[in-house]
């Protein structure tokens, strides 16, 4: 993985010494709330309901184990013990003080971590495919891509104030694992007729309150011109984009209002104006950067793996677990294992500075040294060799980790809601509990198959609510929370908006609502169609009449 | 204090403490840490001193995000906030009893004004 230069060690620890003399100066009262704000958003410190939240980059969700271990000892440290893992892939503390802050930014500066820009109107962490380099459908592994995009727009000084954020995804595989088609921008690698790789590029997808899926504006840019093309998109968004209104300020909302083609004009002119080979990166950089993330030396091994085939006979928990929770690996004799953080009844994305330190253990052990964060909030072990497999699982087991849930209902995603998060309005942690109480059973689960559930507190949308198979939007209704549930979202290539099936219910009432859907899937689906599928397939109307059977019937 | 409507009687003066986010009540004197000591206002005058107490705190620097809270007093003349958003920020979070205010936990040690 990328380890940093002098440079980008210089650039971060001088961020930090910065950072440490603004809150000297909010703490001594030379700078007011109204300064200091937009100084602490940009290195990612917030206010929320209960505390300050400290939100910490993590690069195209890939981490050391050295790097985790250190986001062990800060949460020990410095919060309460757990730290939760976001769909864009950063760590989240809940409870730091404010003035415990600069140390904790030190910290992360030893083992080349930062929170520059995740948060605020600026680029922000840029996120990738999880199982990249790992993937047999990848083109291209998309992290030095995403590594130089985050080198680009580091304290990028034209896009340190931007209309509102700004994020980016980069997939390198054919099937979208990265949600790239509700970013801002989202980055296809493909390879064109002449065999030459370069990018798709999508521009204008987002969720939020105004859901809107990527408009592709260029079918292929050469690799070269990649930065160029980025700035030129950039630009135009900071020159035309809506200042006026929060709510009309992303680049989703020019990209609809002008329509895509001419959106993609303005590009072009613009692109056409830039002096290309200025921006783009030195090819000996991209080199440089290249090379951190080339293939691990991998064993030869054999696709068979006969103590794994035999621990899987013995042990039918791991059995399963494989099963559920492993990806096939391009290498043959290795998978990469997704460690679930959706435990039934736990908060989903929390993990303790205990179990970190175990996972870590195991990425050191096992996995090369590495490990990665997804979207989803779950954690891979990204080159394990099979038969180390059930060594790995057991550990897992021992901490709570093993869940064998990966893809399935309970695997659900869900922002931290009202239990934490000022901007929520209803909390998204308890439906997610209850929904992964109702849906335990493990034989239950599979027989349901692939089925993803995102909640989101807010209207914001954090949890991806309106790209989940079910979707889930807690809000407020006469004082009390309501959820409001929408169906047929999609988060990958064929991405979708999920549609609203009817008026929102109270807390006690998701459950219940949930299992008349599901029970229409089993219903009506025929022999290995998929839930999406079958929502595809039936349309939205049966879903709707027995979700609102329940919700129209009299008390 | 922000300009919004001033919620209906009787009320309670919260925010966050400036140095450690934590939420933190208005006794009358000073900010506390502790949801019991919060100064009630029942009638508009009380609740006009209040506001002023958050103004001056802010402009302080000693806490940010100050707002005054409709409440209910309960048996033994505590307020506890209608609405369930200030509930959480008075109790800690509902999935983690065991953290916040409900636990006992504060992240602050002094009280000052």
């Amino acid at each position: 993985m990328y380890r940093y230069d002098e440079f980008d060690a210089r650039l971060v620890r001088e961020r930090v010494a910065q950072f440490r003399d603004q809150v000297a100066r909010r703490l001594d009262g030379s700078l007011s709330e109204d300064e200091f704000k937009p100084l602490r958003l940009k290195n990612g410190v917030y206010l929320q309901l209960h505390a300050y939240m400290l939100r910490i980059a993590v690069p195209y969700g890939t981490l050391s184990s050295r790097q985790l271990r250190q986001l062990a000892l800060i949460g020990e440290k410095y919060d309460r013990g757990y730290g939760h893992f976001t769909t864009r892939t950063n760590m989240q503390f809940n409870w730091p003080r404010l003035r415990d802050v600069p140390e904790i930014l030190d910290l992360l500066a030893d083992v080349e971590m930062h929170c520059i820009q995740t948060s605020g109107n600026c680029i922000r962490n840029v996120t990738a495919d999880h199982f990249a380099g790992i993937a047999a459908d990848e083109i291209e592994d998309p992290r030095p891509t995403a590594e130089l995009i985050r080198q680009w727009s580091s304290l990028h000084p034209e896009f340190d104030y931007l209309p509102r954020k700004f994020k980016i995804a980069v997939t390198g595989a054919e099937h979208d694992r990265a949600v790239v088609r509700a970013h801002d921008i989202g980055l296809r690698i493909l390879r064109n007729a002449k065999g030459e790789i370069g990018y798709e590029v999508m521009v204008g997808g987002g969720l939020g309150r105004t859901p809107m899926i990527a408009k592709t504006i260029r079918s292929f840019l050469p690799k070269a011109d990649l930065l160029a093309y980025l700035e030129a998109v950039l630009r135009v968004y900071n020159l035309e984009g809506r200042r006026d209104n929060k709510y009309k300020a992303r680049v989703k909302i020019m990209v609809h209002e002008i329509g895509a083609e001419e959106f993609a004009r303005r590009v072009e002119a613009e692109f056409a104006r830039l002096d290309g080979p200025a921006i783009a990166a030195d090819p000996e950089e991209v080199a440089r950067i290249a090379a951190y993330f080339a293939s691990p030396a991998y064993e030869t091994l054999p696709a068979r793996a006969s103590g794994f085939e035999a621990a899987k006979a013995e042990n039918r928990a791991f059995a399963t677990w494989a099963s559920v929770n492993l990806f096939t690996h391009k290498v043959p004799g290795y998978a990469a294992a997704v460690i679930s953080l959706k435990g039934i009844g736990d908060a989903p994305g929390d993990i303790t500075s205990a179990q970190m330190r175990v996972v870590a253990d195991l990425a050191e052990t096992y996995s090369l040294d590495e490990l990665r964060i997804t979207h989803a909030q779950n954690i891979v072990l990204p080159y394990v060799k099979k038969d180390d497999l059930f060594v790995v699982s057991q550990t897992l087991v021992e901490v709570g980790l093993a869940t064998a849930n990966a893809g399935l209902i309970t695997d659900i995603i869900a922002c931290p809601g009202l239990d934490y998060c000022s901007l929520a309005t209803a909390r998204s942690i308890p439906i997610a509990q209850a929904l992964a109480h109702r849906f335990a059973d493990e034989k239950r689960q599979l027989e349901i198959g692939e089925l993803n559930i995102k909640i989101s507190g807010c209207i914001n949308a954090c949890g991806h609510h309106h790209v989940g198979h079910i979707g889930i939007l807690g809000l407020e209704k006469s004082g009390q929370e309501s959820y409001q549930i929408t169906l047929g979202g999609d988060a990958t290539e064929t991405a979708a908006i999920g549609e609203i099936l009817g008026p929102g219910v109270p807390a006690d009432d998701v459950p219940d609502a949930i299992e008349r859907i599901v029970s229409v899937y089993l219903a009506q689906r025929t022999s290995g169609e998929t839930f999406i599928e079958a929502v595809r397939r039936l349309g939205l109307a049966p879903f709707k009449a027995a979700f609102l059977e329940k919700t129209h019937a009299p008390a | 204090m922000s300009t919004a409507k001033r919620p209906p009687l009787p009320v309670i003066l919260l925010a966050n403490d400036l140095l450690d986010g934590e939420v933190v009540f208005w006794t009358g004197t000073h900010w506390s840490p502790e949801p019991k000591d919060a100064r009630i206002a029942h009638d508009d005058a009380s609740a006009t001193a209040l506001e002023g107490a958050a103004a001056k705190a802010l402009s302080a620097n000693v806490v940010v995000d100050a707002y005054l809270v409709d409440i209910t007093t309960d048996a033994n003349g505590h307020g506890v906030p209608n609405h369930y958003r200030e509930k959480i920020k008075t109790e800690g979070p509902s999935v983690r009893r065991d953290l916040g205010k409900q636990a006992g936990l504060y992240n602050i040690v002094r009280s000052g004004t």
